[in-house]
């Protein structure tokens, strides 16, 4: 059986991905997750021991950069699509209480 | 651009032969965006004219001193509106960067232009590209210009849409699970999704990062194979970018497939595809067997993994990718609510639309404390099946033939419904993108409605010359079929 | 009866990397920048931005594990840790958490008790976030991203320690380790080396570990000290009421010198780490290693065995010297200009550790040339200048890399080995202090060393001493 997905979990779930979810949304959001949930157990029909995880798709590895700066002053154009700034910092709510 | 120049290589042809000027050619591209994107609703947003106009004058110069001499220079571009445009909005079809003016390009923007092609416009998508009919977008409906009751498809189905209605020669759209294949396959047009790797994805606003390749979309394979030439190529920004030194796609277009084997995974024509699709595949493979190539079906196992892996999989990448839209850097920030938490939330729920906020939910979900072995990791594992699947299908055949898609374009307005049952139609596309493969779409007919037909030729990591070489191959001849018919 | 507590804590120490670009863009990582001119569309999260590793993070993490004896994962990758926070521009940062570069290694500390293996668990490789300035006019927060994807190593120890001054000796021991390697300053006040302490109690003699707090914001060893001591008696008051620790993430505030728990329920500390899909592994060959281990450098104990050996200096001297890489590079620099090593170790040790303090600098920042010193060295040998005179050259030296060559020309500060000035000036100098003069003759010797002074002074410091001495004695 899936895991059973409660508003409990929803109400969890959203404080992690950082959503507002109106109470007929949440509710939404509880049976559509649970039917996700009840597809994907598909999955466990596969036998998949010993299988490694495919975190890359091709064994390429190490690609780096040198440790040369190139970058100039991009502080204006970083800026442009702000909301909200002041003196060349991005203005937010206040972070500590 | 006069009828007989249907594709966008003939065109760029009469730029060079001086027979139109490139700002003749921008000229008419805008006058057909004008003329006719109101009925399809392709384009989110047209450049400026008057920079349109200075860029193609400056373009007729370079072509007319020798500097420029690229295969499709002058040739106006639609880009789909999830790949950055300096200076030109990029929203990705969704509220929460409705204003976001990008302050660079992606690579593969900044290679066309080098290569002398315009960015026209952007065009419309589903929103973050989640979705298969365009439908979740923020801003517009985009019709299916075959038939306008119809759904282009998705999620590039702006960059397909503005093809298939002639208002552009080519476009650049992207495919996480088929959103290049299947609306080219619902419009008509011909696309192609590059092996992981082929084009950068610098500038290609996230989806799902494993999955994403950005492809190009046109009227023909010859068009398209020019398309990726030059978006095509290594880029130190993008880690995940492929060296590669085979990308000379157009000298690939040959009509010859003597030989080839080409294999018909059996589990792709069964339940829940269209007796009018089936048939259309069928008549192709018919086709390339009357073409010299050697045609079969055979199993392809795991198929019906591909789907729930996929969906784990995309929508855990989605939620970390998209976390970064939270209204403090850019884009939107809602105008309610009190503190930094209460803003982050309010901001997001606001902009992100219900299908995005559905796949952000399911990512942090299977992420979380307790479930990412059971589920991110069982999505991985199946993953590395999926592509053992395919390696050992390639030992024996050359390319795989499927369906783009079980069906041909739903109605507007019928799909999003039951998002699951939308979910199950990417069947024939989503595991090419866990394999990181390339695959063709070409249009292989139409059904009793009229509404086209797309079959997908798939090729094993870096065989895109296969698929093109095939692609261009059945083209040719399809095309003497039709003119026979014509004429009988 | 009162209940015998043991301490034991982890640490968590995050070091800033001088590279000189950030871990995955290439923007400067120099501090002083004005607000956010540092960025790009990389480091501030922008839509369609990707990561690309420097190559030099991954040198520096492994010159640092081997040094603290790691074992090394040859297939390392990177991670995603997922939380929002305004100095986080993407909302998650990119650290290492399945497969961190360095694991199970140790470095060896004094203690009361003789040398103590404080074991590593792991060293990964992580970007740092942004700088966040409150504004008490707006009643926000200001962000400036110049911080955001400078590269940082995590060296997590075991729960090995048991008191402050154990704390104290492995951080040294790890800072002199590291600026040694060259891979970071370590600066506690500037935060290029920051301490997070992980600290439980337990009844003396229990093998099983009590509650853990987390103890964060602490900017210098003596903060270090003071959080340690206050946390553990503020849980063995807990412990004594029969109240629980809770374990948590606690602020210290060094100027209440108190800690308060960080706490949030929009914070479900519930980090989503999953394989970062836009950076490929970094494999690691025996020969990166390899070629890793021969570059190491000659770290603070040899080096100290080596002086003692080569230089016949004292251990505790030869201790000094090596406290600071950057004292001992200058100690052997200017002991080869000049061949006068123990002279050079006195200027070193005796001087400029003095000026060090005084000044309130960090060794690592002092810049003059060895060749300077080393002429200054000369100046005093040959009695060209006077021990006084050589003291005030040597500041200027210290604050401003001076020529001590043309500096005491400049201001005339040779020595006056000229008897017949001497004398004009001595006569006058009995002159204005015939007391002192009288005194002397009537047989108080040890006036002359007040007339001597006397004397120094008229001639500004620069009378050869003995010469003085004698001339006024021959007048007296």
């Amino acid at each position: 059986m899936a895991e059973t997905i409660t508003l409990e979990t929803i109400d969890y779930v959203s404080i992690l991905a950082k959503l507002k979810l109106t109470p007929e949304e949440t509710e939404g959001a509880r049976s559509d997750m649970q039917k996700m949930l009840d597809y994907v157990e598909k999955l466990n029909e596969l036998d998949t021991d010993g299988v490694e995880p495919m975190t890359h798709l091709f064994p390429y590895d190490n690609v780096f950069r040198e440790d040369i700066v190139t970058n100039g002053d991009a502080r204006e154009e970083m800026l442009a699509n702000a909301p909200k700034t002041k003196d060349g910092q991005y203005l937010v709510p206040k972070t500590i209480e | 651009m006069t009828q007989k120049t249907r594709t966008a290589l003939a065109l760029a042809g009469e730029i060079r032969k001086g027979k139109c000027s490139v700002r003749e050619t921008v000229q008419e591209t805008l006058k057909k965006i004008r003329t006719l994107d109101g009925d399809v609703g392709a384009f989110l947003a047209v450049a400026p004219e008057e920079e349109l106009l200075a860029k193609a004058d400056s373009i007729q110069k370079r072509i007319d001193s020798g500097s420029l001499t690229g295969p499709l220079a002058g040739v106006p571009v639609a880009v789909k509106d999830n790949i950055c445009t300096k200076g030109l909005a990029t929203t990705c079809a969704s509220r929460i960067l409705e204003n976001f003016i990008p302050p660079y390009s992606a690579d593969a923007v900044e290679r066309l232009e080098a290569a002398g092609a315009l960015v026209i416009g952007k065009t419309n998508m589903d929103e973050f590209a989640m979705g298969s009919t365009t439908e979740t977008s923020a801003f517009k409906v985009t019709r299916n210009p075959r038939n306008p009751e119809h759904v282009p498809g998705g999620s590039s189905g702006g960059s397909c849409a503005a093809v298939a209605a002639g208002e552009v020669l080519l476009a650049l759209g992207s495919d996480t699970g088929g959103s290049i294949r299947q609306p080219s396959a619902f419009c008509g047009v011909t696309g192609l999704k590059p092996t992981y790797g082929t084009v950068s994805r610098y500038g290609l606003i996230a989806y799902a990062s494993s999955l994403d390749q950005i492809g190009p979309v046109a009227g023909n394979v010859s068009d398209c194979a020019a398309l990726l030439e030059i978006i095509a190529g290594h880029d130190p920004k993008d880690a995940t970018s492929l060296q590669r030194r085979d990308c000379e796609f157009t000298a690939a277009c040959v009509a010859d497939i003597r030989g080839m084997k080409i294999g018909i995974p059996e589990a792709y024509l069964q339940e829940g595809l269209d007796p009018e699709v089936r048939q259309a595949i069928l008549r192709a493979a018919e086709t390339f067997r009357s073409l010299g190539a050697e045609v079969e079906t055979f199993e392809l196992p795991l198929t019906e993994y591909a789907i729930p892996a996929y969906y784990l999989i995309a929508s855990a990448e989605a939620s970390s990718n998209l976390a970064r839209f939270d209204g403090v850097k850019y884009g939107y920030r809602s105008p309610e609510g009190e503190g930094l938490h209460e803003m982050y939330k309010r901001s997001r729920s606001e902009g992100f639309g219900p299908e995005v906020k559905r796949r952000i939910m399911l990512g942090s979900f299977v992420l979380s404390a307790g479930y990412y072995d059971a589920y991110y990791l069982k999505a991985l594992r199946t993953r590395a099946l999926i592509r053992e699947s395919y390696t050992q299908a390639f030992r024996t055949y050359d390319l795989l033939l499927a369906p783009a898609y079980p069906t041909t374009a739903p109605k507007l307005g019928v799909s999003l419904d039951d998002p699951l049952k939308m979910y199950l139609g990417d069947i024939h596309t989503v595991s090419v993108n866990l394999a990181g493969l390339p695959a063709i779409s070409i249009p292989c007919g139409a059904d009793s409605r009229g509404l086209p037909i797309g079959m997908q030729l798939i090729g094993d990591a870096f065989m895109e010359k296969k698929i093109l070489r095939a692609a261009f191959t059945y083209e040719q001849a399809a095309g003497t079929e039709a003119a026979e018919k014509k004429e009988a | 009866m009162k209940k015998q507590y043991e301490t034991v804590i982890g640490l968590e120490v995050h070091v800033e990397l001088a590279t000189k670009t950030k871990i995955f863009c290439s923007c400067p990582t120099a501090f002083g920048g004005a607000p956010n001119t540092h960025t790009c569309p990389v480091c501030t999260g922008m839509p369609g931005a990707l990561p690309v590793l420097n190559r030099q993070v991954v040198e520096d993490a492994l010159a640092v594990g081997l040094a603290a004896n790691c074992g090394i994962n040859q297939y390392c990758r990177f991670d995603r840790k997922n939380y929002f926070y305004p100095d986080n521009p993407q909302n998650y940062q990119i650290s290492q958490l399945y497969l961190p570069i360095c694991h199970d290694g140790y470095v060896e500390i004094e203690t009361s008790n003789g040398p103590k293996k404080i074991r590593i668990h792991e060293i990964h490789m992580e970007e740092d976030a942004g700088k966040l300035i409150h504004d008490e006019w707006e009643d926000s927060s200001l962000v400036d991203f110049n911080r955001s994807g400078v590269p940082l190593l995590e060296i997590v120890s075991e729960p090995d320690m048991r008191s402050a001054d154990e704390v104290i000796a492995y951080l040294e021991k790890l800072r002199r380790m590291i600026q040694y390697l060259g891979a970071s300053d370590c600066k506690l006040q500037e935060g290029s080396m920051r301490a997070d302490v992980n600290l439980s109690i337990r009844e003396v003699g229990q093998t099983g570990f009590g509650t853990r707090t987390e103890m964060k914001n602490l900017n210098s060893f003596k903060a270090i000290r003071r959080a340690i001591e206050n946390e553990q008696e503020r849980q063995a008051e807990l412990l004594e009421a029969g109240k629980p620790v809770i374990q948590e993430t606690r602020r210290w505030d060094d100027n209440k010198e108190a800690s308060y728990a960080m706490r949030s329920k929009e914070d479900a500390k519930d980090y989503r780490y999953f394989p970062d899909p836009d950076l490929p592994p970094v494999l690691i060959s025996d020969e990166w290693i390899e070629r890793v281990r021969r570059r190491l450098p000659e770290f603070q104990e040899e080096k100290a065995e080596r002086y003692v050996r080569e230089y016949q200096l004292s251990e505790y001297d030869a201790g000094l010297l090596t406290e600071s890489r950057n004292i001992a590079r200058l100690f052997e620099e200017t002991a080869s200009i000049c061949g006068k090593p123990k002279k050079a170790a006195n200027w070193l040790i005796g001087e400029t550790l003095r000026l060090l303090r005084e000044k309130n600098m960090d060794p690592e920042d002092l810049d003059f040339s060895p060749e300077h010193l080393a002429a200054l060295i000369d100046l005093a040998d040959s009695g060209a200048v006077n021990n006084q005179v050589a003291k005030k050259v040597f500041e200027r030296i210290f604050e401003e890399d001076a020529d001590p060559v043309a500096y005491v020309e400049e201001h005339g500060l040779k020595t006056v080995n000229d008897a017949g000035a001497l004398e004009a000036a001595a006569r006058k100098v009995l002159e204005e202090n015939a007391d002192a003069a009288e005194q002397y003759r009537q047989g108080k010797e040890k006036i002359l060393g007040f007339l001597i002074g006397q004397l120094m002074r008229e001639t500004k410091g620069q009378a050869n001493p003995s010469l003085a001495g004698e001339i006024l004695k021959k007048l007296l």
